[in-house]
């Protein structure tokens, strides 16, 4: 069976954002970028599936600018098979991008879709359990650990009280959490193979998926700043501020 | 501007996250909020619902399709009461994270996750990177389709209200999913999101055994105990442990970090407690620019030495 991961470009995780000035959104140019941390867990999961033998092709997806082709690159170095890029430079916002993965996964037909369950820099946690619903599949969010066996996936989940194990039918869709598995390193042969590994191009419009935003973002603004820094010179001095000037125990 | 609420439960509680919903709910709707609690012979659940000060009406779809937050099973119910209101919240955790994406599109509606404020019953402020930018956003949708981040809404009262409990029809199980077990962590202590004080390890800890070092002051804090991504990756403790970007996002009275260096990404899930200590032996440590209280020095000295301070000025 096919796998297909999706992988989102991001600003990366180390690097320190700054909200531009007119608070139209935050700085991106001369910013280094990577793939969102929690889809290469997904990408990595697809290739562990695809090493036990249940998963024969590695299809990995971004959508968005034409530099979305350097994630994608990222993930066919990891080591899917091919790509798939759905190139704009509109703003696409989640239910959007469903509706596009929906429209690359009825040319595509896998039978499982991993992504990360959240993207590190719009936060929303929403694409994956928007592209089951559209497709009319079962959604497992937060996954940290995926057993596949006789056309359905248990699949352990990271809740907020614990763990939760569910059982879902394929074809589905899986969200990865951090402790899924740890990501492999690209090898420098195989960022030179990746190279020459098949990426295929299509727009919006070529999918028939209209992708105007829902929401308009009126202001992007810094948070309040914090006022701290004050230290104290033993437990005595800390128990004391807390009870007489914080007055919090 | 009518509200829908869907209540966090297990079947047999009320989650408090509810309470913070309701209240994001009464911004934007007043006095028309309803709740919506799906779950199987979850009475108990249903009257504290009702008790919820300010709730018009509570809902109740008892089925055994609902027992166990399936969001298969759940989605389309949610879907077939939309039409009746003009906004549908549920708390910012892991369940309505899981459930309300799928409402959203089975709608046809971008949702808007994790809400800071309500700006207006259109517009809403919303942490992006990891709380280090807000982003506002107007949405054009005729249904809006929230989760809510629990600590930037104060509860509404628990008690106080009489809301009239109707039982809506079941729209039973899709067939897709089956719950198959659950590992909870047992606590005689009171939850991360709800606590009043926090106290939390990280790297600095070095190992899971010494977490009943910070055990021990928070008993006598009464106080829930957390971790950094750090201590959960480095396997000291479980992940339901962790504060952070991708953990939970707690704002309690009080938070100590213990052995924490101050990542952006456990900032991103504390730095609105409304108090927060840092005892680290690095003094440089990027917490201690945000910490109200900082305390330079050896966790394993202070920490006892804090736990019989405060049993001392019981």
């Amino acid at each position: 069976m096919k796998a297909l991961v999706a992988v989102k470009r991001v600003i990366d995780y180390n690097v320190k954002i700054r909200v531009k000035a007119d608070k139209t959104g935050v700085e991106t140019a001369n910013v280094k970028m990577s793939m969102n941390p929690f889809d290469e867990i997904a990408v990595e999961e697809a290739l562990r599936l695809r090493e036990a033998g249940i998963v024969t092709e590695v299809i990995a997806v971004s959508l968005g600018v034409a530099q979305c082709q350097e994630t994608i690159r990222t993930a066919l170095a990891m080591g899917a098979d091919r790509g798939v890029l759905v190139q704009t430079d509109a703003e696409l916002q989640p239910l959007a991008v469903a509706k596009l993965l929906k429209a690359v996964i009825q040319q595509e037909n896998p039978e499982i879709v991993i992504i990360g369950k959240q993207a590190i820099d719009d936060d929303c946690n929403q694409t994956g359990q928007m592209l089951s619903a559209l497709l009319g599949w079962p959604q497992a969010t937060f996954a940290s650990k995926i057993k596949i066996s006789d056309g359905h996936a248990e699949v352990t989940r990271e809740v907020d009280g614990g763990l939760e194990t569910v059982s879902i039918k394929l074809p589905a869709v899986v969200t990865t959490d951090l402790r899924l598995n740890e990501p492999r390193y690209a090898s420098l042969p195989n960022i030179m193979k990746a190279k020459k590994k098949p990426i295929t191009t299509t727009t919006p419009e070529g999918l028939g998926v209209d992708v105007t935003p829902r929401l308009t973002v009126l202001k992007v603004e810094e948070p309040p700043k914090r006022q701290g820094g004050h230290k104290v010179g033993s437990v005595a001095e800390l128990v004391d501020k807390l009870k007489t000037e914080a007055r919090v125990i | 501007m009518v509200a829908l609420v869907v209540a966090e439960h297990d079947n047999s509680a009320l989650k408090p996250a509810t309470l913070n919903a309701v209240a994001a709910a009464k911004e934007i709707a007043g006095a028309d909020i309803d709740v919506l609690v799906a779950g199987k012979d979850c009475r108990a659940v249903t009257e504290a619902a009702g008790k919820i000060a300010g709730v018009r009406r509570v809902l109740l779809a008892d089925d055994g399709a609902y027992e166990h937050g399936l969001a298969e099973n759940i989605a389309p119910l949610v879907v077939k009461l939309a039409e009746n209101y003009s906004h549908l919240l549920a708390p910012a955790t892991t369940s309505g994270k899981n459930l309300m994406p799928r409402v959203a599109a089975l709608l046809d509606m971008m949702q808007i996750s994790d809400i800071s404020a309500v700006v207006s019953p259109d517009t809403f402020v919303r942490p992006i990177y990891a709380g280090n930018a807000l982003q506002t956003v107007q949405s054009q949708d005729p249904i809006k389709v929230i989760t809510v981040r629990g600590t930037a809404f104060p509860p509404v009262e628990s008690t106080g209200g009489s809301a009239a409990i109707e039982l809506v029809p079941p729209t039973g199980a899709a067939g897709l999913s089956e719950f198959l077990r659950a590992e909870l962590s047992k606590s005689e202590r009171p939850e991360l999101t709800s606590a009043r004080v926090i106290i939390s390890g990280g790297r600095g800890m070095q190992s899971g055994d010494n977490f009943h070092l910070l055990e021990k002051v928070a008993d006598k804090l009464g106080a829930a105990v957390g971790a950094s991504r750090a201590a959960v990756d480095a396997g000291f403790v479980p992940n339901d442990y962790q504060v952070g970007q991708t953990g939970k996002i707690v704002a309690p009275e009080l938070y100590i970090a213990v052995g924490i260096s101050g990542a952006i990404q456990h900032l991103a899930g504390m730095k609105d407690s409304k108090v927060i200590v840092a005892i680290n032996k690095d003094e440089e440590a990027p917490i201690f620019q945000i910490a109200d209280y900082g305390l330079v020095g050896d966790l394993f000295k202070i920490l006892p030495e804090l736990a019989d301070e405060l049993e001392r000025r019981q």
